[in-house]
């Protein structure tokens, strides 16, 4: 039943004449362009864009997306990205006119609701963090790395510090030191002990005055939980460094445990996964970020402040590190996480947490029938299981498993993340996943396991290409499509 | 609760067969002394029906470009979106997926980028577009960092008053600790007189970075601009209009290196600044300096054209602190409402709302620059902005009246041209009709006498 023309591109459907009538004539004076613009400003030729007309366009788009995966069509267990469904009454409430169709430069007057619910969600995420103060302004979690970090530099230099080494775990994400990088800052590894904590030994070779920030995940991306986060947060204050807490795991600690009470002092959020922000294909996210009181003056420009009933964006910022982005932040992706964080109340946000922790417990309790898990018998919301026994003795690797999974119907979990763990393949359920959701899969994985190796080395067989040749891809880059005829294969 | 399927039976045997009495215990590793004791001080939860009054209330609250006539721009437009383009973004194996890494799974997404990437060469005529940033500051932003790695000797980086302050802010945050000096050209005149531009750039200097048409609308000697920064062997950086290239000429035909720029324009929502869209694209030369994704055409196994995430090695899960950039996530949906919007006004829509803009602005201007009480600040060209005085000085009283009969008039400049406080931003574009911009003019030039508005 595939529509086997899904494939065909833009440039290949295009045929000349074809016109989608959109807009109207022109209702002004129509002097020649000669005399509204200079000859030089006026291009001779029209854009070389496809002429392609409405049915075949809605065609064309519809036919693509069938292609995917999706969290509304497939279990999607993508450690660290927590894939959780997406309320449907979230996309309705935030395409409201009185949100989409509001222009980012109108008067403060005009926009008071707009206003009251952003500041009410930076007091939100401040108590949800445990910290002092909220900017919303970052488009996503790598830039709210960036934005914390461009802070911390601010505060040492304003304290006269001169500060130069960011310390991260071997296990953290890679936006971590790419962030900190950015920031001006040298990165420096912090080994893991066994068990997949930070080890402290470690981390306390590093600590000297030269030592800004420490960047932690908590739980950490082995979907463990930093049982001494408490003491290493003083070792790291002791020497006059901060805590960056990299919020991607919230949805294991909602109402469990406050970075703030654990002692970072900056952290950003993942509406995008903590509060249910769908991930459209790799975006928008946003990477909000909540830190202490002495570092609040250092947010960027502009954030939201109240006067008694009136709300008003405060630019007025002296000490602030400025802009990271232009206008006030992807509001849109923002409105989302209010009407989830208000959807869900103290309690249902706890419960969030519970179902995520649990799924994943129960789902490590299955798996490991099949695959070890190295970092213990129990975990957050995500744990990493590994595939190096089942590569030793039957030559299955990790990435044999994953795509032999999409032939069962499920996303592949994150693999060869964290770097830490050989063939690792990193599982996070998520609270929105029934249990017989996870029977199936822990099932699924038990029979991939005990298949034929060569059967496993050529899937996945039911999708509509399968491995693709990634080398080629990389050595001869094609990354547009050229004049018919020098596009190579049809499919 | 209301996204949660464990039954209360469901968790009682989920614990029972992790050995475990209580939902409490699954939190053993977390320290005492680090939990917290109480529930979080939050609102409670609402149902549906309520959150949605609640949220009907709050967006009630404020004016939009649909309950009010919008001439406000400043980098963010009242385009046309056409319903094709909701209609695909709302299909929800687009929306609700993750970034293509599983390239059998996301053939769809993965195609679609690389369309979007095509699209954007056919609009820029560059010869590479990643699969796009955060929005057309940051993306600026990223471009300069770019041609700082390029030639990582130069240390200078030239741009001018007349580049969206906003964008030069988003620069500076992000050249705070690069040691870099940035030289920012002034612009009395609404643009950068190519002889300033001589006289700044060097051969120390990275790249050259212009708006076109710049904030005020006015249109640069970008042809002047290219050949002084080459004449250096820096790079010409252009932030561009999606929407102005419906006429106006490609960068490619003007020397631009590195193109960047705001895609809000093609199909996406105002939404007050975001999320919006970045576009950036580079001469073949710098596609491995690129920052972001990149989608790449290849075959399969069964020898199938298909397309991949590729050139990973550039990117920061691959290349941890050595990466290209930071950034992890791309614009993916606004990026295919940004394609959908391209492909459905195809080349004569292009031109279309292009030149509906130019021509709707230029009547405006001039209708307002025909009373006594208003002034075009510049000479230059504008293309669908222009500025204008107020020689009364009283813009915030004019804002205030404009709102009072239905208008979001424009943008006053004082907040970032403190010599231009008495002047406004105003942006027209294809959807502003006659009478809204007659409505616009009588309500300006007599603020006395109070309007109707008319709604075309």
């Amino acid at each position: 039943m595939r529509n086997t023309r899904a494939t065909q591109l833009l440039t290949e459907l295009s045929r000349e004449g074809r016109y989608n009538p959109l807009l109207p004539d022109c209702d002004v004076p129509q002097p020649p362009l000669e005399e509204l613009l200079p000859r030089e400003a006026i291009a001779a030729e029209l854009l070389p864009l496809p002429e392609v007309a409405e049915p075949d366009l809605v065609r064309h788009y519809t036919n693509l997306s069938t292609l995917n995966m999706s969290v509304d069509t497939h279990f999607y267990p993508l450690g660290s990205c927590t894939m959780k469904y997406n309320p449907k009454r979230n996309e309705r409430l935030a395409g409201l006119d009185g949100f989409a169709a509001v222009h980012p430069y109108q008067p403060e007057e005009t926009i008071q609701g707009l206003l009251e619910l952003l500041y009410e969600l930076q007091e939100m995420l401040a108590e949800i963090s445990g910290l002092h103060a909220v900017s919303l302004q970052p488009a996503a979690g790598a830039q709210g790395e960036l934005t914390a970090l461009l802070v911390a530099a601010a505060y040492f230099q304003e304290r006269g510090e001169h500060r130069t080494k960011v310390l991260a775990p071997d296990s953290a994400h890679g936006t971590n030191p790419a962030s900190a990088h950015m920031a001006g800052f040298r990165t420096v590894t912090v080994k893991s002990t066994p068990e997949g904590l930070v080890d402290r030994d470690d981390l306390r070779r590093h600590l000297d005055d030269e030592a800004a920030v420490f960047m932690v995940t908590n739980p950490n991306t082995l979907g463990l939980f930093e049982t001494e986060i408490r003491e290493i947060a003083e070792e790291v204050h002791g020497t006059g460094g901060l805590i960056y807490l990299d919020g991607a795991n919230m949805n294991a600690i909602l109402g469990i445990s406050r970075p703030g009470d654990f002692g970072a002092d900056m952290m950003h959020f993942n509406p995008h996964k903590t509060f249910s922000g769908p991930h459209g294909g790799g975006g928008p996210g946003a990477g909000p970020i909540a830190v202490t009181r002495d570092l609040a003056p250092f947010l960027p420009t502009p954030v939201v402040a109240r006067e008694g009933d009136v709300f008003r964006l405060d630019e007025d910022r002296p000490r602030s590190i400025g802009r990271v982005r232009g206008f006030f932040g992807n509001v849109g992706v923002l409105v989302r996480a209010y009407c989830y964080i208000r959807t869900h109340g103290p309690e249902g946000l706890r419960e969030v947490s519970e179902n995520a922790v649990l799924n994943a417990n129960y789902l490590l309790h299955r798996l490991k029938e099949f695959l070890p898990v190295p970092q213990g018998d129990c975990c957050m919301h995500e744990f990493v299981a590994t595939a190096k026994d089942c590569k030793a003795e039957r030559g299955i690797t990790a990435m044999d498993i994953a795509k032999r999974l999409l032939d069962y119907g499920f996303h592949a979990p994150t693999v060869y993340f964290p770097p830490i763990v050989r063939e690792a393949i990193m599982v996070e359920p998520t609270e929105t996943e029934s249990r017989e959701t996870l029977d199936a899969f822990a099932e699924a994985i038990g029979k991939i396991v005990q298949e034929d190796p060569e059967l496993l080395h050529a899937a996945p067989h039911s999708t509509p290409v399968t491995r693709p040749d990634d080398v080629r891809a990389a050595r001869q880059p094609v990354m547009r499509a050229v004049a018919a005829g020098e596009n190579g294969h049809e499919g | 609760m209301s996204y949660v399927l464990n039954t209360a039976q469901d968790r009682q045997e989920m614990l029972q067969i992790l050995g475990l009495d209580s939902i409490d215990e699954l939190f053993a590793m977390i320290p005492a002394d680090v939990r917290l004791g109480r529930p979080l001080d939050l609102p409670p939860a609402l149902g549906e029906l309520e959150l949605t009054a609640h949220l009907s209330s709050l967006a009630g609250k404020n004016d939009s470009a649909a309950s009010k006539v919008c001439f406000l721009g400043g980098g963010s437009y009242d385009h046309f979106i056409p319903a094709v383009v909701d209609h695909v973004a709302s299909r929800s194996e687009f929306y609700t997926s993750y970034t293509p890494y599983q390239a059998e799974v996301s053939q769809g997404n993965l195609q679609a980028i690389f369309e979007y990437q095509t699209l954007i060469t056919q609009l820029t005529g560059m010869e590479v577009s990643n699969a796009s940033m955060y929005d057309g500051a940051s993306a600026a932003a990223e471009a300069v960092m770019m041609a700082l790695a390029v030639s990582p000797e130069r240390r200078r980086v030239v741009t001018a008053s007349s580049v969206h302050p906003e964008y030069r802010e988003v620069i500076e945050t992000y050249l705070a600790h690069q040691e870099v000096e940035l030289v920012t050209i002034p612009t009395p005149d609404g643009i950068a007189s190519p002889e300033d531009v001589a006289a700044m750039v060097d051969q120390n200097t990275a790249c050259v970075l212009v708006q076109q048409p710049n904030f005020f609308g006015c249109l640069e000697e970008v042809r002047r601009w290219a050949d002084i920064a080459h004449d250096h062997g820096s790079l010409f950086v252009t932030a561009v209009d999606p929407i102005s290239l419906g006429l106006l000429p490609r960068p490619s035909t003007y020397g631009a290196d590195i193109v960047v720029a705001e895609g809000q324009s093609l199909g996406n929502p105002l939404a007050y600044g975001g999320p919006y869209l970045g576009i950036l694209a580079c001469r073949e030369a710098f596609m491995r300096r690129l920052p972001g994704r990149l989608a790449g055409q290849t075959v399969d196994q069964r020898n199938q054209r298909c397309w991949t995430l590729t050139l990973q090695t550039r990117e920061q899960h691959i290349r941890r602190e050595k990466a290209t950039s930071n950034i992890c996530t791309n614009q993916g949906l606004l990026a295919l409402r940004a394609s959908v919007c391209l492909a459905a006004l195809g080349p004569r829509g292009m031109r279309q709302a292009a030149e509906l803009s130019v021509r709707k602005a230029s009547y405006a201007r001039d209708k307002l620059a025909g009373n006594s009480r208003f002034t075009r600040l510049f000479d230059a060209p504008t293309f669908k902005e222009f500025v204008i005085r107020d020689t009364s000085g009283q813009v915030d009283e004019l804002l205030a009246h404009g709102l009072e009969c239905g208008y979001l008039a424009g943008v006053p400049l004082g907040k970032w041209y403190p010599d231009f406080a008495d002047c406004l931003l105003v942006a027209v574009t294809e959807k502003r009709t006659r009478a809204e911009i007659d409505g616009l003019v009588d309500c300006f030039v007599n603020s006395e006498q109070r309007t109707e508005v008319v709604h075309a």
